[in-house]
C-alpha cells in the first residue's frame, strides 16, 4: 500500500512551523515516516513532485498578488489545504501592518518605491483558496498538527475547539494574569494550545485567533478597567495576532 | 573549460527562506551571476511601532522561527539598554545558556539536514532514512535534545515565551536543571559520533579560499555569543573593534535591485558573519573540548574557505554542549532565586547585539514616556552575510569554469555554497534606514 503524501508549502511567515516539524525527536519522527510520506518539503528537502499530494501544509500569509497563482497550484495539486500556522490560517502578526499606511517608507527609506519591495495587506490563505483545515497558533502546536494528521489518515474530523483560552488556564490551575497585576487576552482567544503562555507568566496574546463570536468591546473595556490600559493601547493590544479579526 | 552555463536555481532548497542562484555564461563570458533574495517583505521595524515594551520582543521574535530565541535576546537586551534596566547575574547565566541550546539546536538542524545530504549525495535527509539510519536517528536526537534544552529555560524554542525585559517570568527549578544537565552529559557520545561522522565528510566540500573580513561579537569572559563589544578580523590577523551603540558605522546598509533584503559593509566590500566569523575571531575562547574538535576536523583560524562555516557551526556544537555543562554546574551549585522582573529606569533608546546561529544580530529601539516603541530598527547576519555571498560567487565562477566540471557539478557547487552561509532569509528582509533622531 502506497503511504499519503504530505508537502509542506511556505509564504511570508518565519517558518517556525515548518521548524516546529523537526522537534519530535527520532522515535515519534522515525514512526510518523512510516505512515506518510514526505514528498516536498523546499526548507528541508531538494525533492519535488509532479503527483497528485494528499495532504498539503501551506505556511505563511497571502501578502503580494505574485504569490497568488503559487496557491492556486498548491489547491490544484492537493486533496487537503492545511493553514499551518496563524500566518496562514489569520494573517497572524504579518497583519499587523495591515492598520499602517506608511509600512514601506518606514522599513526602506527612499528606496520604498522600488518595485520588487512592494507588498499589500497580509491575508490568510483562504482569501485565496479553499482551505479545508487549520492547524492555527504561532507557533502552530506540533502535536496538534500530529493529531491533524493522525484524525485524517484514520479518516475522522479534527476537532475545533470553539471555547476560550481561559478554561484552559483553570483546567491547569494557572493563576490568572489579572490577579498578578497583568493583562490578557485569554476571555476571547480560542483554546487548543493548552494555555502554556499564562503558565509561563505572560499574557495569551490570542494567536490561535478568537473564538466564535468575540466579544472585543468588553475585552478592551476590560483592558482598560483591570488592566489600567489607555483606550489606544486597547485597540492597539487586541489586534496583535488578530488584526484581520477586527476592525 | 566549459563556454555556456545556463543555471536558474529557483527558490533553493534545504535554505531558510527564499533565494535564486541565477548564472549566464556565453562563449566563455560571464552574462549574469547573481545571488537573488525575492522574499516577501514583512515590515516589522514597522509593526513594533507603538507597541508596549513588555510586547516588541513576542512581535520581533516572529521576525525568523529558526533564531527565533536570539531575536527575542536581542530585543528584551536592547529595550534594557533603553530602559536603564541591569539584569542580575543570574538572568544573564540562564540567558547564555538559552543562547547555547538555540546555536546547538540550529547547527544540527542545519550540519545533519540541510549540508549532509549534499556530501552523501542525497536529495535529502528522508532518502537516507533506509541507507543511514542511525545517523539521522542521532540528528533527530541531537535536535529534540536541544528543542527540550532551551524549553527548559526559554518556555519554548520558536518564540520563547519566559523570556522578558529585566529577567525571567518563569524560571525552572534546580531540579530540572540538573536533569537536563544529566541529559546533555548523556549525549557525549552522539557528540564524537557527530566528530566522526563529519570529520568522514568534510574532505568532501570544495577546496575555495576567499578571504575577507570577518565579525562577530566578543567578549573578554568568554566566546562572545550572549553579549560583549563588535570584533572583526581580516585574514592576515588585523583585527578592529567597535562598540555595539555604533552599530551603524560598521554595517553600513544598502539597497540593491536583485534583493528586497539590504547589504552591508566594513573595511571591505563585504564582510562575512556566522559560525566562521565567530571562529576565526574568538578562537582563543573556545572550550578545550571544542578546540579538540577543531584539531579532529582540521579546522585552525584564520580559515578563508566559506564552505567550511558548516565545520565551524560542528565545532560550535561541542563548545555549546561543554559550556552549558559548565554554567549549568555553577547555577546548580548557587541555587536559582526568585528575583522578580527589574522596572525601567528611564525611556529613551539603546541597541544591542547577539550572535545567532548564522551570525551577528543588532536590534535597536527607541521608546517614549509611556514605554511605547517609537522606532526600531534590526540587522540580520544573513542580511550582513549577502554581499559576502555574491563577493563569493563572483570569485567562484571563474575557478569552476576553469576546472573540469560538468554545468550540474557548477550548479551543485553553488548551491553548497549558499548552503554554508545558513542563509535565513526570510529573516533578512525587512531591513530599514530610519535617522535615528538623539
Amino acid at each position: 500500500m502506497t503511504k499519503p503524501t504530505i508537502a509542506f508549502f511556505d509564504f511570508a511567515g518565519c517558518e517556525g512551523c515548518q521548524i516546529e516539524f523537526t522537534n519530535y525527536g527520532d522515535a515519534a519522527t522515525l514512526e510518523l515516516l512510516k505512515h506518510v510520506e514526505l514528498v516536498e518539503f523546499r526548507e528541508a528537502m531538494s525533492e519535488t513532485t509532479d503527483e497528485r499530494i494528499e495532504i498539503a501544509l501551506v505556511e505563511g500569509s497571502f501578502t503580494r498578488d505574485a504569490d497568488r497563482s503559487r496557491l492556486e497550484e498548491i489547491r490544484r495539486r492537493a486533496r487537503i489545504v492545511i493553514a499551518y500556522g496563524a500566518c496562514a490560517a489569520t494573517g497572524g502578526i504579518n497583519a499587523l501592518k495591515n492598520h499602517q499606511d506608511d509600512f514601506q517608507e518606514c522599513v526602506y527609506g527612499p528606496d520604498a518605491r522600488m518595485p520588487h519591495l512592494q507588498s499589500g495587506t497580509a491575508r490568510p490563505i483562504s482569501s485565496v483558496i479553499r482551505v479545508d483545515y487549520e492547524a492555527r497558533g504561532c507557533p502552530a502546536s506540533k502535536y496538534e498538527l500530529l493529531d491533524i494528521i493522525s484524525c485524517l489518515l484514520h479518516d475522522t474530523e479534527p476537532v475545533v475547539l470553539s471555547y476560550p483560552v481561559c478554561i484552559e488556564c483553570k483546567r491547569l490551575e494557572t493563576v490568572c494574569r489579572y490577579d498578578e497585576g497583568d493583562h490578557c487576552m485569554g476571555q476571547v482567544a480560542r483554546a487548543g494550545c493548552g494555555a502554556p503562555c499564562p503558565a509561563d507568566g505572560i499574557p495569551c496574546e490570542a494567536c490561535r485567533g478568537f473564538v466564535d463570536d468575540p466579544n472585543i468591546r468588553a475585552l478592551e473595556k476590560v483592558l482598560v478597567e483591570r488592566a489600567g490600559f489607555s483606550q489606544r493601547r486597547a485597540v492597539g493590544k487586541s489586534r496583535m495576532f488578530t488584526a484581520n479579526l477586527r476592525s | 573549460m566549459l563556454q555556456n552555463v545556463n543555471i536558474d536555481v529557483h527558490h533553493l532548497t534545504r535554505v531558510e527562506g527564499h533565494g535564486n542562484i541565477v548564472i549566464n555564461v556565453r562563449d566563455g563570458t560571464v552574462e549574469t551571476c547573481e545571488w537573488q533574495v525575492p522574499e516577501a517583505p514583512r515590515f516589522f521595524e514597522a509593526m513594533v511601532r507603538g507597541r508596549h515594551y513588555s510586547e516588541v520582543a513576542r512581535v520581533t521574535s516572529r521576525i525568523c522561527g529558526i533564531c527565533s530565541v536570539g531575536h527575542t535576546l536581542a530585543s528584551v537586551k536592547a529595550t534594557e539598554a533603553a530602559l536603564g534596566i541591569e539584569i542580575t547575574p543570574q538572568t544573564r547565566k540562564l540567558r547564555t545558556i538559552l543562547k547555547h541550546a538555540e546555536n546547538f539546536d540550529s547547527h544540527v538542524l542545519h550540519v545533519y539536514i540541510l549540508v549532509a545530504p549534499d556530501l552523501l549525495g542525497a536529495p535529502s535527509v528522508f532518502p537516507l532514512v533506509a541507507t543511514h539510519g542511525e545517523v539521522v536517528a542521532r540528528a533527530l536526537r541531537l535536535k529534540r535534545l536541544a528543542h527540550e534544552w532551551g524549553s527548559l529555560i526559554g518556555g519554548r524554542t520558536t518564540h520563547p515565551t519566559t523570556v522578558v525585559p529585566g529577567g525571567f517570568a518563569k524560571l525552572p527549578t534546580v531540579k530540572e536543571l540538573a536533569g537536563m544537565r544529566e541529559r546533555i552529559a548523556a549525549a557525549a557520545p552522539d557528540l564524537e559520533a557527530t566528530l566522526e561522522t563529519i570529520a568522514a565528510l568534510a574532505p568532501g566540500l570544495p577546496a575555495f579560499e576567499r578571504p575577507t573580513e570577518y565579525m562577530a561579537v566578543s567578549c573578554d569572559e568568554e566566546y562572545g555569543l550572549y553579549d560583549g563589544y563588535v570584533q572583526t578580523i581580516l585574514a592576515d590577523g588585523d583585527r578592529a573593534t567597535y562598540l555595539v551603540a555604533d552599530y551603524r558605522t560598521f554595517t553600513n546598509e544598502y539597497v540593491v535591485p536583485q534583493s528586497t533584503a539590504k547589504y552591508t559593509k566594513n573595511r571591505l566590500d563585504s564582510y562575512a558573519a556566522g559560525a566562521l566569523a565567530r571562529f576565526n575571531v574568538n578562537y582563543d575562547q573556545l572550550h578545550p573540548e571544542a578546540k579538540k574538535a577543531a584539531d579532529a576536523l582540521g579546522l585552525a583560524p584564520i580559515c578563508t574557505n566559506p564552505y567550511m562555516n558548516s565545520v565551524a557551526q560542528v565545532v560550535e556544537i561541542v563548545h555549546s554542549a561543554y559550556e552549558t555543562l559548565r554554567l549549568l554546574d555553577e547555577v546548580i551549585a548557587e541555587g536559582i532565586a526568585e528575583e522578580g522582573i527589574v522596572q525601567p529606569t528611564r525611556f529613551t533608546g539603546g541597541a544591542s547585539a547577539v550572535e545567532v546561529p548564522r551570525g551577528i544580530l543588532f536590534h535597536e529601539y527607541e521608546y517614549d514616556n509611556e514605554g511605547m516603541c517609537v522606532k526600531a530598527n534590526c540587522i540580520i547576519p544573513t542580511n550582513q552575510n549577502h554581499a559576502n555571498i555574491q563577493g563569493d560567487f563572483d570569485a567562484l565562477l571563474p575557478q569552476l569554469l576553469a576546472s573540469d566540471r560538468t554545468e550540474k557539478e557548477v550548479e551543485l557547487a553553488f548551491e553548497m555554497l549558499v548552503r554554508a552561509y545558513d542563509p535565513c532569509i526570510s529573516c533578512s528582509t525587512h531591513c530599514l534606514d530610519v535617522t535615528f533622531a538623539r
